[in-house]
């Protein structure tokens, strides 16, 4: 083990989210089968399998936007059968979109600010007038985020409408929406889809940053095995909705069943 | 530049339509100013409506057909709670009628049907519609009733140094045309510059990626049905207060059609201006090019007032689809 990997390793915590035995079909279709894994905290963990693989099922099924027919999730020490979006998000986990889902109508500043929306309590009657505790709380938050867009690199399109920036840079706002909300887990789907490589290098710089920086766990999922490899403590991977291999990227890329499912296989 | 004189033909034969008259000598000018004044007021009235019907489409996607029905059934909630209390607390009340509305209409119709097709959604306010106005007889009766604002209704003279003859304008008007710009003032407000506003925005352009930072769907569509059921009472109760309560005010709110059509749906300044066009470029039709029409047909009447509106939508349906302030929608296909 390198010096790197061996101080990586160290900082994995506890198992802080765990699925087990997790069933998931849309009428006749089967999108998970009996799918068990977990998460330790700070971990950067992936969820890799070819297209219709379930991946995004499976992310849907953390984040509550999905209910399983059976299983049941662990996390934070309690015991669910299926989450619910909006306690998911007050929990601590947010999530990044494979097709953006940006508010395409507001300016970069205010997609991020809305991630922080779940952290504004003053008066309504006070936050239309901006006065008074409404007016500190607007700058509190405004803190936070011009931080997040610091270390995201977005200063210069704060005002920009973003459906107006070029794709890369709209998959960073939709990281940087995410963070604003700090969370525990990040959910991450499909973050290099349609990137060239240099995109690809800087989204791989900032999720690692991330990670280190704040300690978020991250869950991310990726098409492109290459990059996963790289910047993964743990790989899971799915095949037509089952699990085939789950491990480090060592272990996984010497997997028989995982080389047949990418590469295909003669039979 | 070529693309777009379909549209600059219609805004130039409008505006000939508005300048003529003055200019060709055909009406004094006091006279003009009578219907230019006549028509914005009405056309404010129109705004409030279209507001609610921008409100509902912007932040949840669907055609509310029952905003005309909201504005029936708090006009006549009004009505006839202030024949047993105060006007204040008949309004009071009332709001929170249209409150507890909004939330068994997200419980009942909207929640049952999240994710659905538009159309279904439509269909749903469609039934809510035949509900309102049905249920709303039956609470409270199918007479014409009265709402009195206690602003003297008659009309007063004003600028008779300017204009021979003066202008005769209505204190009643001037005061619903303040209080709708207040209303629409305070709603920017609401939606520019509160964290709520935000999240109603958000809501609006990506229902899952709002869900995924926390913003309670089902919460933000109680909230916005609430409000487009206070600015149905504001509506409500003005126009009960000028042509009394009674059922054909749901008829007249469905003018609120062409005027989102005119102005875009998804836009507040559009259905302010597209009110404004339609109230003022109606009742300038029947006045002027009225009795032109006439004569030149040989037609029993004008009535153009009744039909103006819809075939300006149609209009601008075919030269510019997304209205006036509308997003233009590109789909991928």
């Amino acid at each position: 083990m390198t010096g790197l990997a061996h101080e990586r390793a160290q900082r994995l915590g506890e198992v802080i989210l765990a699925l087990d035995g997790v069933s998931l079909s849309f009428g006749g279709v089967k999108a998970l089968s009996d799918v068990s894994f977990d998460v330790r905290e700070h971990e950067v963990r992936a969820i890799i399998g070819p297209n219709g693989a379930g991946k995004s099922s499976m992310l849907n099924v953390i984040n509550g936007v999905y209910h399983p027919q059976e299983g049941t999730i662990r996390y934070l020490g309690r015991e669910y059968h299926d989450m619910d979006p909006h306690e998911v998000a007050v929990s601590g986990i947010s999530r990044t979109f494979q097709n953006l889902a940006l508010f395409k109508g507001m300016s970069v500043l205010d997609n991020i600010m809305s991630g922080r929306n779940l952290k504004m309590h003053s008066n309504i009657l006070l936050q239309a007038l901006r006065i008074g505790p409404a007016l500190r709380e607007e700058i509190a938050q405004r803190e936070v985020v011009e931080g997040i867009i610091d270390f995201l690199e977005i200063q210069a399109y704060r005002k920009t409408p973003v459906g107006q920036l070029p794709y890369g840079l709209q998959k960073r706002v939709d990281l940087a929406r995410a963070l604003a909300m700090e969370p525990r887990i990040l959910l991450l789907d499909e973050p290099m889809a349609g990137m060239n490589m240099e995109e690809k290098q800087d989204m791989c710089r900032f999720i690692l940053d991330v990670n280190d920086e704040f300690g978020t766990t991250i869950v991310l999922i990726e098409h492109d095995m290459s990059v996963v490899m790289d910047i993964s403590d743990r790989v899971l991977v799915l095949d037509y909705g089952k699990k085939i291999g789950d491990g480090t990227p060592d272990e996984v890329r010497a997997n028989q069943a995982v080389i047949e499912a990418y590469l295909g296989v003669s039979h | 530049m070529s693309k777009h004189w379909p549209v600059l033909t219609l805004g130039a034969v409008l505006l000939a339509g508005l300048v003529l008259p003055l200019a060709t000598g055909a009406s004094p000018p006091g006279f003009y100013v009578e219907v230019l004044l006549g028509g914005l007021m009405a056309g404010v009235l129109y705004s409030l409506v279209a507001l609610g019907f921008a409100l509902i489409f912007k932040a949840s996607g669907v055609f509310n057909f029952a905003q005309g029905s909201m504005v029936l059934f708090a006009a006549l909630a009004v009505a006839r709670l202030a024949e047993q209390m105060p006007l204040w607390l008949a309004i009071l009340l009332a709001t929170v009628i249209m409150f507890g509305l909004a939330w068994l209409i997200e419980r009942l119709v909207l929640r049952p049907l999240v994710n659905q097709e538009g159309v279904a959604l439509l269909m749903a306010t469609l039934g809510v519609t035949y509900f309102l106005d049905g249920f709303g007889q039956t609470l409270w009766g199918s007479d014409i009733y009265k709402i009195d604002l206690g602003i003297p209704k008659e009309p007063v003279m004003i600028l008779d140094s300017v204009f021979q003859g003066g202008i005769l304008v209505n204190k009643e008007d001037f005061v619903a045309a303040f209080i709708a710009a207040m209303l629409v003032a305070g709603l920017v407000l609401f939606f520019q510059k509160t964290a709520t506003g935000r999240a109603l925005r958000a809501v609006a352009d990506d229902h899952q990626a709002a869900q995924s930072i926390g913003i309670p769907l089902n919460r933000i569509w109680v909230i916005v049905w609430s409000v487009a059921g206070f600015v149905a009472l504001v509506a409500g109760v003005i126009w009960g207060s000028q042509l009394g309560v009674q059922f054909s005010l749901s008829q007249v709110a469905l003018k609120a059609l062409p005027v989102v059509i005119l102005g875009g749906f998804t836009s507040i300044a559009g259905a302010i201006v597209g009110g404004l066009i339609i109230g003022v470029g109606e009742k300038m039709a029947e006045v002027f090019l009225g009795p032109i029409l006439v004569k030149a047909f040989d037609l029993a009447g004008g009535g153009i007032e009744n039909w103006f509106a819809y075939v300006l939508a149609l209009l601008f349906l075919l030269v510019r689809p997304e209205g006036l302030f509308g997003e233009k929608n590109i789909d991928r296909v």
